[in-house]
């Protein structure tokens, strides 16, 4: 399995926003949709506080609960590689990959009703460009790469940098990895 | 301190703020096809008892009722759908690793098995549709076949029925991502749930005095062990995860405490227990037919109050301070 992984930098994530607005843009997200959105974590007690953006979408997991709960194989893994997609002629809506996402990742597409995703840009990785939201990035805090390369940048980062995964307990084994 | 919220928009339909997906559609849907499984179950097992003396009804005619409430609870579950035209998609594949896969061809087995159930019985259970059957000679044949292997059919009901009332929760407990539901009792529990349901709505229906009176006994033996299922799958909450017993806050002071303790536990399980052992001693006739109704009930909202108490479990769940109302002003 080829695996395709982002790398965020919280240290200079500054929360602009512009990835929720480069993912509408680039896949034609319908109004009140979001593929992608941006967590602020406070922690700590006055005057003591750090502050954490955290841009947060699908975690393209290798150990995908949607995948393998998808009664009619929509959800499935692209090309052998980690990245998930929906493929909508399968998909009947029955929503149980939405309940088997711990990151409620996934959405209902309007009007149509199949259920839609992060695809990683996977039409844009296809051609050797970066998702749209890692491209538009200002700070440059935004990184996405394979992890079967060891001298791709999302490699070299990870074994440099102290990181963090959401909610590894699940098991599902995300590949959006946060530096800290 | 440590908070955690939303700061840009995101309003899902149906997963913001909490995950609402599947509403009163699929409750119903898990009650049908709970009591489904019931249903063909005592079918069964009254055939190869046979009970065809003792519980006329539940031997010869309560057979005939399984593709009925199945087809209602399926037509239910068709309408929870948000993608319909592709609903035939269930039947181009089979996902061993999902239980919805596994449901769907329980589904197709279920119907066949069961209408040679409700064939098998049908010159006596429903004498006038079996007269107009018998005037065709396939008819005839197939009633034949059915009837000498009535106790084969029965036996071969029983393990498709088990699958169908098992399999709805296990459904729900196979969703690691709700903590709510991520506990292996679900199965059993609603297994046990549903046989009572059907035992419930064999004594309601039935006019032999036995026969109210052997399902009267039948069910209190149920609505015992569903309340043991019920204890340990709040024990196995009580003392799972973080999640888990966060998850279980929701029915112990959270907004599902009511609807679980008194709608489900007091009014669907406690006080038909107690009715139907009044019942037993030979006191309280007069409230023979409230027992069954509560037990109906009570097997509905067990189904309800998990489905939304199991949506509501999450393991991220960010407050946001979006309100898409204020975008409706801007335009």
């Amino acid at each position: 399995m080829t695996r395709f992984a982002m790398v965020i930098d919280t240290k200079t994530c500054i929360g602009c926003g512009d990835c929720v607005v480069a993912c509408k843009t680039e896949n034609k997200v319908p109004e009140g949709l979001n593929r992608d959105w941006v967590v602020e974590a406070t922690n700590g007690t006055y005057p003591n506080l750090t502050t954490e953006f955290r841009s947060e979408r699908c975690n393209h997991c290798s150990n995908a609960t949607c995948v393998t709960l998808c009664p009619t194989g929509a959800s499935h893994h692209w090309n052998d590689s980690n990245i998930v997609l929906v493929d909508a002629e399968k998909c009947t809506g029955c929503k149980a990959c939405i309940a088997a996402c711990p990151y409620d990742a996934r959405l209902v597409m309007h009007p149509d009703g199949y259920i839609d995703k992060c695809t990683f840009c996977h039409h844009r990785v296809e051609k050797g460009l970066d998702p749209a939201c890692v491209s538009s990035c200002p700070t440059k805090c935004m990184h996405f790469g394979s992890l079967d390369d060891p001298s791709s940048t999302v490699s070299r980062l990870l074994k440099t940098r102290k990181f963090k995964v959401l909610h590894p307990e699940t098991g599902n084994e995300p590949n959006v990895y946060y530096l800290i | 301190m440590q908070e955690e919220l939303l700061v840009t928009a995101r309003d899902n339909a149906l997963i913001d703020p909490s995950l609402h997906i599947w509403t009163w559609e699929v409750a119903m849907y898990l009650f049908m096809g709970g009591l489904t499984a019931g249903v063909m179950v005592f079918a069964a097992v009254m055939t190869l008892m046979k009970k065809d003396e003792e519980a006329p009804f539940a031997s010869t005619q309560l057979a005939v009722l399984a593709p009925v409430l199945l087809s209602l609870g399926m037509t239910t579950l068709f309408l929870d759908l948000e993608h319909k035209l592709f609903v035939y998609r269930f039947y181009t594949a089979f996902q061993i690793t999902s239980p919805m896969s596994w449901g769907a061809w329980i589904l197709i087995f279920i119907y066949p098995v069961s209408i040679l159930q409700i064939v098998a019985t049908l010159r006596s259970g429903y004498p006038a549709v079996a007269a107009f059957s018998d005037r065709i000679a396939l008819g005839r044949l197939i009633t034949d076949w059915c009837e000498t292997h009535r106790r084969e059919i029965a036996l071969a009901a029983i393990p498709f029925a088990v699958a169908l009332g098992i399999y709805t929760g296990i459904l729900l407990s196979a969703f690691g991502a709700r903590p709510f539901w991520n506990s292996g009792v679900l199965g059993p529990l609603f297994l046990i749930s549903g046989l009572s349901t059907a035992a419930a709505l064999v004594a309601l229906i039935a006019r032999q005095h036995s026969e109210k009176k052997l399902f009267t006994r039948i069910d209190l033996v149920l609505i015992i062990a569903e309340l043991g299922l019920v204890a340990l799958f709040l024990i196995n909450m009580a003392t799972g995860s973080g999640q888990q017993i966060e998850a279980l806050q929701s029915i112990m002071g959270g907004s599902y405490t009511l609807i679980f303790w008194v709608l489900f536990v007091g009014i669907g399980l406690l006080i038909p227990l107690l009715l139907e052992l009044l019942e037993i001693k030979g006191i309280g006739k007069s409230l023979a037919m409230l027992a069954p109704v509560l037990v109906l009930l009570g097997g509905y909202v067990l189904r309800q109050v998990m489905l939304d108490a199991g949506q509501e479990s999450s393991w991220s769940n960010y407050p946001t301070q979006y309100n898409s109302e204020l975008l409706e002003r801007l335009k």
